[in-house]
């Protein structure tokens, strides 16, 4: 970020005297809309914009699912809303509260918001995600079910899928649930492929990755929910005397529960910040690799020596800034897989 | 525009493809790979087992062998050494066996000497006490030859006898 920082007030600075000349107004309808740009890439969108080409964009449209209370059930592909349009009734809100969501208007002129189970570009990277991890996943086990893994270690893919599996398996989720770790392993290692690989998804920053998965709240909210569950519907009885009557003194629990609130509150923060650290971190991460591609299209038009100097600068950063995502990638699904660990080994703890 | 809401719908399909993706790994993929790991573990933790004792077994083997060859070079010059004193021990018997022989022999040498010398003897004695009977007829034949000598000699012998005879008879009074 402090990096960033000086490159905008370094940008700032060098915009002064081109602002201040009388012909700036004619760029501003060729000014690029950083703003815009970036929270369309970080944002959800109905269908996957893939580049612009001679002025035209390609986008693979998608399809949408709506439930509107007065009308029922509708499917229709996202190129139908597209750049205005509407559709029985169906258009893309420009303003308020729903910006770029689907309102439909009522004949009356009335905006309501249907339910909206759209395949959106989130969605269909979702989907991409779990199809590459379940192939992998079996592709690796078939090699187990033609040889005998007593006799040999499998190379290649399959080796690289094993070492990657019983890393997290052994160095992580034995670590942190303890002895009972394996009836919670195959949760805590999906979870762990499916968002390391949507993280890494995220980087590519062409068609079948780009998209902001992880970095959505709604994504890992549902990834700390499985957390809270297994961490909740499997607690011992230990766990739940933690909390409804810890072992503090007896004025802190009754007659006022000061202690039982606090535990109770503890049980949802804890997945809570599952859920922030993950979107926020790899939210912050896209953020910023558009941000320094963006420095690029705002400096064209401050003359070609800055635009230069600044492309190189901003490449440099670029692959810095890749180069710590790739590190972010790895970092926050390992994160998550040991603090989910952490909170169902507290969860299975015996009396000590 | 908010980043912060969660979108309904998104949660809708995450909740649906996260709990596909983990149905049918947990069910087909990741129990099976870590199993098959840790039989794998298991088998190379017998075969490390199994290469430690087998070490151990050769160890022991070595130890015994070397034991073996000890214990024979230990007997080896045990049995030299008996040999030897056999071969000492027999050398001296058959010295001992030769000695007595010898002894033997020249024993009876010498008693054979000490017959011959004691027959010679006594053939010479006899030759002796035959030429001295022929020298005794020649000379009594020659001092006999009147009457009067013959009477004298019988009286000399008689008395001679007579003389032998008392001093026999004091002896026995």
């Amino acid at each position: 970020m402090r990096w960033l920082n000086i490159i905008l007030v370094f940008m700032a600075l060098t915009c002064l005297p081109f602002t201040m000349d009388g012909s700036s107004a004619d760029h501003a309808s060729s000014e690029v809309d950083v703003s815009h740009m970036l929270f369309g890439h970080i944002g959800d969108s109905y269908g996957w914009h893939i580049t612009d080409w001679n002025g035209k964009h390609i986008t693979i449209p998608l399809p949408c699912i709506v439930y509107s209370s007065t009308s029922g059930w509708h499917a229709f592909m996202s190129s139908r809303i597209e750049h205005g349009h509407s559709y029985n009734g169906f258009s893309l809100a420009t303003e308020g509260r729903y910006q770029d969501k689907i309102v439909e208007t009522a004949s009356d002129g009335s905006v309501s918001r249907p339910f909206d189970i759209s395949i959106t570009k989130n969605v269909a990277s979702l989907i991409f995600t779990a199809l590459l991890l379940i192939a992998m996943i079996l592709y690796a086990k078939r090699w187990y079910a033609r040889n005998d893994a007593r006799e040999k270690a499998p190379g290649g893919f399959t080796g690289l899928v094993e070492m990657m599996v019983m890393m997290v398996n052994d160095d992580i989720i034995k670590e942190a649930v303890g002895p009972e770790y394996r009836k919670y392993s195959p949760y805590l290692l999906t979870a762990f492929f499916f968002i390391f690989i949507s993280n890494l998804l995220g980087i590519v920053p062409f068609f079948p990755g780009g998209a902001n998965v992880t970095g959505n709240i709604a994504v890992t909210m549902v990834l700390a929910l499985c957390t809270f569950f297994a961490v909740n519907m499997f607690a011992n009885r230990h766990y739940w005397k933690e909390i409804l009557w810890p072992d503090v003194p007896i004025f802190l629990k009754f007659p006022l529960p000061l202690m039982q609130l606090i535990e109770i509150f503890g049980m949802f923060t804890k997945p809570f910040s599952l859920m922030v650290r993950l979107f926020a971190n790899i939210m912050a991460g896209h953020a910023m690799i558009l941000g320094l591609v963006s420095v690029i299209f705002v400096t064209a038009k401050l003359g070609p020596v800055i635009n230069g100097s600044m492309t190189v600068v901003t490449m440099l950063f670029g692959v810095f800034m890749d180069c710590l995502e790739l590190l972010v990638a790895f970092i926050q699904a390992y994160v998550f897989t040991m603090l989910s660990g952490v909170f169902i080994g507290m969860s299975r703890q015996s009396e000590h | 525009m908010n980043l912060l809401l969660p979108d309904s719908g998104l949660i809708f399909w995450m909740t649906i493809i996260f709990a596909i993706v983990f149905f049918v790994l947990a069910k087909f993929g990741f129990p099976m790979i870590t199993g098959m790991v840790e039989k794998r573990k298991t088998r190379i933790e017998e075969a490390i087992e199994a290469a430690r004792k087998a070490e151990e077994a050769i160890a022991h083997l070595n130890q015994e062998h070397e034991r073996l060859i000890t214990q024979t070079r230990e007997q080896q010059a045990q049995l030299k050494k008996d040999a030897a004193a056999e071969r000492d021990r027999m050398i001296a018997l058959a010295r001992e066996q030769a000695r007595v022989e010898a002894q033997k022999i020249m024993d009876e040498a010498k008693a054979r000497i000490a017959e011959e010398k004691e027959d010679a003897l006594r053939d010479m004695r006899r030759e002796v006490s035959v030429l001295s009977l022929a020298i005794a007829e020649q000379i009594l034949r020659k001092e006999l030859k009147s009457d009067k000598s013959q009477k004298e000699l019988v009286d000399k012998l008689v008395d001679e006898l007579s003389g032998s005879l008392s001093d026999n008879t004091d002896v026995v009074s």
